[in-house]
C-alpha cells in the first residue's frame, strides 16, 4: 500500500482526518497490535512452563549431624538433590588457607568469610564444580584432592584449596557456600 | 530449476495420467531423483554420503519411533526401562543397538559429507545456501544426539546434561537462571528428562524438514562436481535415473556392510560402560567424555584454562566450542578462490590436509582425561584449527596460483577428442 494519504475505494470516499491519518490506518495498527499482545500472551506461558515447577522449588531444607565428623575428616549430604561437602578443617589447613594473599585469588573471598563465626572449622559448600558442574574428588583424605589441599575436579581439571576457592583450571568461582546455620553446636541446617 | 535437456516426465498409464493432473507426485519424483534430472558425470564416491546422511536419518527415525513405544522417559525407571528394550523386548536389544549406532553411523557420514565440502570447495556461490543449510542441519544433529544420549539416564547420560547444560552458565548476566530454566530444576531431574525425550522425539523431523530446504537449493544449481567446473552442455550430464541411483545403491550395501557389521559384532564399541551404571547425582565418573563424534569439539571447550582479558576461562571455552562450528558458516566468503576444487588448488590441498589431521588430532584429546599433555596439545591444535579459517584460508585463496582448469566435464573426463562425447 502506497503511503499517500488518500486512496479511492469503490464503495468508500477516502476518509482523512485533521492529522492526515486514515480509519483504516488506525484500525491496522489496532489489528496489528492485539495480535502482538495476544501471541506474547500465549508465549509466556509456553516459556514460563520451562521452570522450576512449584514442588521442585519447594525442596526443603537438610539437616546435617556434625558430632561424628572428625577432625580431617568430612562427609557428603545431600541438599536439593545436589550434593554438598561438609568438611571439618584441620589446624594445618585452615592455616594453609590464611596463608594466601586474598587479592591474589581468582574470587577473593577470606575463610572467615566462607564459614561461620567461631567455627572455622566447619566448610560448607555445595558439591558442584563451578566450571560444568561435576562432583568434585577429595572429600575424603584418600581422593586426588590437587595441588593446593582442597578439592580437584576430574572432568576439566579445576583445583580448589582448603577454603574450597578456586585457584587453577577453567572453573571460575569459589565453591558456593549454601545458606546455613548452626541448630546446636555439632548440627546445621542447610537452607 | 533443471537443465534445458532435462527429460519430460510422460506417463502411459492412465492412473498414472490420472494422477499426474491431480497430485502430481511422480512427476515431482521423476525430476527431482529420476530420469528428469541431469545430473554431472563426473561424481566420485564422494558425492555418494548426502544419500547415505538421508538414510541415516530414516534409521534414526524408525527406529526412533519403535523404540519410544517401550521407553520410559521417567527419571525413576528410565535406567530400566532401557534395560527391559535390552532384556526383554522382542528384538529390543537389535533395535537399541541399530540406533545408539545409527547415531555414530550417521555422525561418521556427515563428516565426510562436510569435509567433501572443505576439499571441493562445495561452500561456494552459487550453492552457498545449501553450505549454510547444511551448518544448520549439523547444530540441529548434535542437538539431537546429545538429548537421546540423557535418555538411558547412565552415569554418562547423567553426567552430559550436567556438564553440557552447564555451557549455558558461562552466558554473562542471564547465564545461570538460564541453565535452571533448561533444566527446570538445580540438577538434571525428571523435569530435564522428559524434556529432553520430548525434543530429543521432535528434533529429528525439524531436521528433515531442513534437509528438505537443503535438497531443494540443491537442484537449483545442480551438484557441483570433482573439477568444480560448471555444467556446460548436455554431454557434461548423466541423468540421475538409472546412473546414480545405482552408484548410491552401491555405496549403500557398502555403508550397511560396515554399518551391520558394527551393530551384531561390536555394538558397545562406540559406548562407554559407565554408561550402564544408573545415573548417580552424588557421584562423577573418573574420566567423563561425550560421545567420540563431540570429542574435537569438546577438546578445544578444555583447551581454555586461563582467563582471556576480561573474559572468564569459562565463557572462553565455551564461546571457542560455538565458533569451532559458527565460523562454518563463513566459509564461503572467508575462501575468496574463483576456482572450486581441490585438485586445481596446489596450496589449499595441502593445508585441507593438515586441517584433517588437525581435527583428528583434537578429537584424540577431546576423548583423553584431561590432563598434561593432553590439554597443552590442544591448546595448539585449537589454535590452528581457528588459523585456519581465519587466516590460512583467505591468504591462501588470494596468493595461489591455481593449476589450469579443464575447458569443461566433458573434457576433463574424456579428453579433447570430439567422438567421445556423450549422445543420449
Ligand atoms: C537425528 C536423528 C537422531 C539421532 C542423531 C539420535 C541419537 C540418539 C542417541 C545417541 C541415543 C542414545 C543411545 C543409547 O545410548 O542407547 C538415542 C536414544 C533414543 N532415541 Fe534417538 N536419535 C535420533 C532420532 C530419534 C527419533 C526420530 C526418535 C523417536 C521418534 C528417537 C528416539 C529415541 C529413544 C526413545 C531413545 C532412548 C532409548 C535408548 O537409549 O536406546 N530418536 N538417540
Ligand atoms: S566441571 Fe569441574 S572442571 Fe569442568
Amino acid at each position: 500500500m502506497a503511503d499517500d494519504a488518500v486512496i479511492d475505494t469503490p464503495e468508500h470516499a477516502p476518509v482523512v482526518t485533521d492529522g492526515g491519518v486514515r480509519r483504516r490506518d488506525f484500525i491496522n495498527i489496532a489489528a496489528v497490535s492485539a495480535a502482538g499482545v495476544g501471541a506474547v500472551s500465549v508465549l509466556l506461558p509456553l516459556v514460563s512452563q520451562m521452570a522450576p515447577s512449584a514442588d521442585v522449588l519447594a525442596e526443603s531444607s537438610t539437616d546435617v549431624d556434625l558430632a561424628s565428623i572428625q577432625v580431617g575428616q568430612g562427609i557428603k549430604a545431600v541438599f536439593r538433590s545436589q550434593p554438598l561437602f561438609v568438611r571439618r578443617l584441620t589446624p594445618k589447613e585452615i592455616a594453609a588457607a590464611d596463608a594466601v594473599p586474598v587479592a591474589s585469588l581468582r574470587d577473593p573471598e577470606t575463610l572467615a568469610q566462607r564459614t561461620k563465626p567461631g567455627k572455622t572449622e566447619w566448610l560448607i559448600t555445595m558439591a558442584v564444580c563451578t566450571h560444568l558442574g561435576c562432583v568434585p574428588l577429595g572429600i575424603v583424605s584418600t581422593e586426588n584432592r590437587g595441588e593446593f589441599g582442597g578439592y580437584f575436579c576430574p572432568c576439566h581439571g579445576s583445583q580448589y584449596d582448603t577454603a574450597a576457592r578456586i585457584r587453577k583450571g577453567p572453573a571460575p568461582k569459589n565453591l558456593e557456600v549454601p545458606d546455613y546455620a548452626f541448630t546446636t553446636d555439632t548440627a546445621i541446617k542447610v537452607g | 530449476m533443471s537443465f534445458p535437456w532435462a527429460q519430460h516426465y510422460k506417463p502411459s498409464h492412465p492412473l498414472m495420467v490420472y494422477l499426474d493432473e491431480k497430485l502430481p507426485l511422480p512427476r515431482f519424483v521423476y525430476n527431482a531423483v529420476g530420469a528428469g534430472y541431469p545430473v554431472p558425470r563426473n561424481l566420485n564416491y564422494a558425492w555418494n554420503f548426502g544419500v547415505l546422511a538421508g538414510f541415516c536419518l530414516l534409521i534414526q527415525i524408525v527406529t526412533g519411533i519403535v523404540l519410544a513405544m517401550h521407553y520410559a522417559s521417567n527419571a525413576g525407571i528410565a535406567f530400566d526401562s532401557t534395560e527391559h528394550i535390552m532384556r526383554d523386548v522382542n528384538y529390543g536389544w537389535l533395535l537399541r543397538y541399530a540406533h545408539a549406532n545409527g547415531a555414530s553411523a550417521f555422525f561418521a557420514v556427515v563428516y565426510i559429507h562436510i569435509f567433501r565440502g572443505f576439499f571441493y570447495g562445495s561452500y561456494k556461490p552459487p550453492r552457498e545456501m545449501i553450505w549454510l543449510l547444511g551448518v544448520v542441519i549439523f547444530l540441529l544433529m548434535m542437538a539431537t544426539a546429545f538429548m537421546g544420549y540423557v535418555l538411558p539416564w547412565g552415569q554418562m547420560s547423567y553426567w552430559g546434561a550436567q556438564v553440557i547444560t552447564g555451557l549455558f552458565s558461562a552466558i554473562p548476566l542471564i547465564g545461570g537462571a538460564l541453565h535452571t530454566w533448561l533444566l527446570g530444576g538445580f540438577a538434571p531431574g525428571d523435569a530435564a528428562l522428559n524434556r529432553f525425550f520430548s525434543l530429543h522425539f521432535l528434533l529429528p523431523f525439524v531436521i528433515l524438514g531442513v534437509v528438505i530446504l537443503h535438497i531443494w537449493s540443491l537442484h537449483i544449481p545442480g551438484s557441483s562436481n570433482p573439477t568444480g567446473v560448471e555444467v556446460k552442455t548436455e554431454s557434461d550430464t548423466v541423468p540421475f535415473h538409472p546412473y546414480y541411483t545405482a552408484k548410491d545403491g552401491f555405496g549403500l550395501g557398502v555403508f550397511l556392510i560396515l554399518y551391520c557389521a558394527v551393530v551384531f559384532f561390536a555394538p558397545n564399541q562406540f559406548g562407554h560402560p559407565d554408561n550402564y551404571i544408573p545415573a548417580n547425582p552424588m557421584q562423577t565418573p573418573a574420566h567423563i567424555v561425550p560421545e567420540w563424534y563431540f570429542w574435537p569439539f569438546y577438546a578445544i571447550l578444555r583447551a581454555f584454562t586461563q582467563d582471556f582479558f576480561i573474559i572468564p576461562a569459562k565463557l572462553m571455552g565455551v564461546l571457542a566450542m560455538f565458533s569451532a562450528i559458527l565460523v562454518w558458516f563463513f566459509l564461503p566468503w572467508l575462501d575468496r578462490s574463483p576456482v572450486r576444487s581441490g585438485h586445481y588448488r596446489p596450496l589449499h590441498r595441502k593445508f585441507f590436509w593438515v586441517l584433517v589431521i588437525d581435527v583428528l588430532a583434537l578429537g584424540y584429546c577431546g576423548g583423553a582425561p584431561a590432563r598434561e599433555p593432553y590439554v597443552m596439545i590442544s591448546q595448539v591444535l585449537a589454535i590452528y584449527y581457528f588459523l585456519h579459517f581465519l587466516v590460512i584460508l583467505p591468504i591462501v585463496s588470494s596468493l595461489e596460483k591455481p593449476e589450469p582448469l579443464p575447458f569443461s566435464i566433458t573434457e576433463a573426463v574424456l579428453g579433447k577428442d570430439d567422438h567421445a562425447v556423450l549422445t543420449a
